[in-house]
């Protein structure tokens, strides 16, 4: 019987395997932030450890970082502290680092595919649960926790027990204003938040086919919104092309063999999943969440649904709770629901062709009174790039904030924060409670999503212009 | 890591589902740089709540946790783990747990136990009716036990030997170091590095 592509790079990465216990997983990069990493550096020392490959390791300052007035020192002084602690570990272990000001810095998993250092059929870790981003390029890439860093880090290897794998077909082609952003939602909405657990996901089908590297790293950065640890996608020309000329990329006669390599990176035709899921993007429309987990959502032309209408209990209640929190009744058209703020960036949407997106239905127009729009690139060359084409003016024009670099208002850890009862739609990847600031309310959208809400200050999708 | 064997403790009755870890700790309270002092941002948001299960004071000084499906979802922080030890907390029971969560508890020595979801509501309905109900955790026998209930669960051997003998993954990983090297020996040539910096 055949394999499946996650079976492939699993297989091609086994150091040592013993019957009942975990496979040790050889681990081909291994990207650092300043939030999980101190205690692992700290372990390291005590223990007398080195960092056994620095060289295939890199670090950079994202979750912590403020996006304004970056050339002075950080005025939070835990937050300061943090990244501090980073520098100092990365100096002391001679770990590669972009900070905050260097042309390199930025998220973590937007700085891995600029800099060509993510690659087919790689195995990458980072303590970050969002690392199944890079699973876009057929690599195997999945979040640790600060134990699993340290683990790493000593010695480049991870003990993993081997995950199921689930097929997620999306046939068919998308409709103008659909995104990828919106096929994923889509997905976790039907298999839910807990549907991937345990599984490596693969997503497949000529919708995925047709999306560009940068939307491919949108569907795959949500796999773990919907339960699973990595969520990936065969390497293709799309992806090549990508690739070819990024710094890190391979060059030459290493380039020819890579890409030998990375064709064989496909799932066999008659490699078996241990599920199969269908969705059908020809029925896709612009989607939005209404709840406070990512598994609540529906299309934008849907209304706020009624627990009572749900027959699961635990479901059930877990509405009640997210639409007392989020100040919502049920039958409300989600497009009569007004926001105050509109974040585009993070991981999931703040990479170039999210800002082209956005800006081309920004351009030449203001933004509503009502709202506040943060516009922060996932990293410094993204920011750099915007500027060359003009996108900074399109946005500040309209009446948004043209910030900085970082994790941002994607999970608030920097100043950048809702209010309590403050509302936004977000292009980031989760609308837990308080997720972007203590009594926050977040609907995650799309680019376009969020480009149409800001301009008429209610959920709205560009057709609605 | 401590050894876990068997533990026995009052419980706090948790009746939410996708309990995330953005609730067991905000992000704001993951600035610190140690693996202490994050019992104070434990459900850092639920807690200014008076209401809310940790605030009660029947429940005070629980150690078993016993939460709805899904616990453990979204950001890896490990810290969510840190924060639950740190408060006191030696064992959580639920119906399914978030993969990351799972896998941090287990290498933190937090045990973490699956439980049929009808026995997770036995649980919360017995220490409802009687906060002062003991819960045993037992590793070595594999089961949950209070009042005149024993429910047997399922964990993995190899798992249950590392967490008994709190042993050390680095320094298990280290007796195959060999192994490893073997193996970067074969590692072909186009992989990326990150040394020296290309731009």
């Amino acid at each position: 019987m055949g394999k499946t592509l996650a079976e492939k790079i699993w297989a091609d990465h086994v150091v040592s395997s013993k019957e009942g216990e975990p496979d040790l997983l050889y681990i081909d990069l291994h990207l650092i932030h300043e939030v999980t990493s101190p205690q692992a550096f700290d372990g390291l020392r005590l223990a007398g450890r080195p960092v056994r490959r620095p060289d295939l390791t890199i670090a950079t300052e994202d979750h912590n970082v403020p996006t304004l007035n970056i050339d002075k020192p950080i005025a939070d002084p835990v937050s300061k502290l943090q990244v501090d602690t980073l520098r100092k570990n990365c100096a002391e272990f001679g770990v590669r680092i972009h900070s905050l000001g260097d042309v390199e810095q930025g998220i973590v998993h937007v700085v891995g595919p600029q800099l060509g250092i993510t690659q087919p059929g790689m195995t990458i870790v980072c303590g970050d649960s969002h690392t199944s981003t890079h699973g876009a390029f057929g690599a195997l890439a999945f979040g640790i926790g600060t134990s699993e860093v340290e683990h790493v880090l000593a010695t480049q290897t991870l003990p993993l027990v081997r995950p199921k794998t689930m097929a997620i077909n999306v046939t068919g082609k998308l409709k103008p204003g659909v995104t990828s952003k919106d096929i994923i939602l889509a997905i976790i909405a039907k298999i839910g938040t807990g549907g991937g657990q345990g599984y490596v996901l693969e997503y497949r089908g000529e919708a995925i086919r047709a999306l560009s590297m940068e939307s491919r790293m949108t569907v795959c950065n949500m796999s773990i919104e919907a339960g699973a640890r990595a969520g990936l996608i065969a390497p293709d020309e799309i992806t090549f092309e990508y690739l070819k000329g990024k710094p890190h990329a391979p060059q030459g006669a290493d380039w020819d063999a890579a890409v030998a390599y990375w064709k064989t990176l496909q799932s066999d035709s008659d490699a078996k999943f241990d599920k199969e899921i269908n969705l059908n993007a020809d029925e896709l429309e612009p989607f939005v969440t209404w709840g406070t987990n990512p598994g609540q959502g529906l299309p934008l032309n849907a209304k706020v649904p009624n627990p009572a209408d749900i027959a699961d209990a635990e479901e059930r209640g877990a509405a009640e709770r997210a639409l007392t929190y989020m100040g919502l009744t049920a039958g409300t058209p989600l497009k009569d629901i007004s926001v105050d703020t509109i974040f585009l960036g993070s991981c999931t949407n703040g990479r170039i062709e999210d800002l082209r997106l956005a800006a081309d239905i920004l351009k030449g127009k203001k933004i509503s009174g009502k709202v506040r729009m943060l516009v922060v690139p996932g990293s410094a060359r993204v920011r750099l790039q915007a500027e060359s084409e003009g996108l900074d003016k399109v946005f500040l024009d309209a009446g948004a904030e043209w910030r900085t670099a970082g994790c941002s208002m994607c999970l608030g850890m920097n100043p950048d924060q809702l209010a309590v009862g403050e509302r936004a739609a977000s292009t980031s990847n989760r609308n837990f409670e308080g997720r972007q600031g203590k009594g926050g309310r977040t609907h995650l959208v799309s680019p376009l999503v969020a480009a149409a809400t800001a301009l008429r200050g209610t959920l709205s999708s560009p057709a609605d212009l | 890591m401590d050894k876990y064997t068997t533990h026995t403790g009052t419980v706090l009755p948790l009746r939410r589902s996708n309990v995330d870890t953005d609730q067991i700790i905000p992000a704001v309270y993951l600035k610190r740089v140690t693996k202490s002092g994050f019992e104070d941002g434990l459900f850092g948001a639920w807690r200014n709540d008076p209401e809310f299960v940790l605030n009660k004071p029947e429940f005070a000084g629980a150690t078993v946790l016993v939460a709805g499906v899904d616990f453990g979802t979204g950001s890896s922080r490990e810290h969510a783990v840190w924060a639950l030890q740190n408060y006191g907390f030696k064992a959580v029971i639920s119906s399914r747990f978030a993969d990351i969560f799972r896998g941090n508890s287990q290498k933190a020595g937090l045990l973490t136990v699956v439980l049929p979801q009808d026995d997770v509501e036995a649980i919360w309905s017995a220490v409802e009716e009687d906060p002062k109900t003991q819960i045993t955790v037992d590793l070595e026998n594999k089961n949950v036990r209070y009042g005149a209930k024993t429910v047997a669960f399922v964990i993995d051997d190899y798992t249950r030997w590392r967490l008994m003998e709190g042993l050390d993954d680095i320094g298990l990983t280290m007796k195959k170091i060999d192994e490893v090297s073997a193996f970067e020996a074969k590692r072909a040539s186009y992989k990326p590095k990150t040394l020296p910096v290309l731009s």
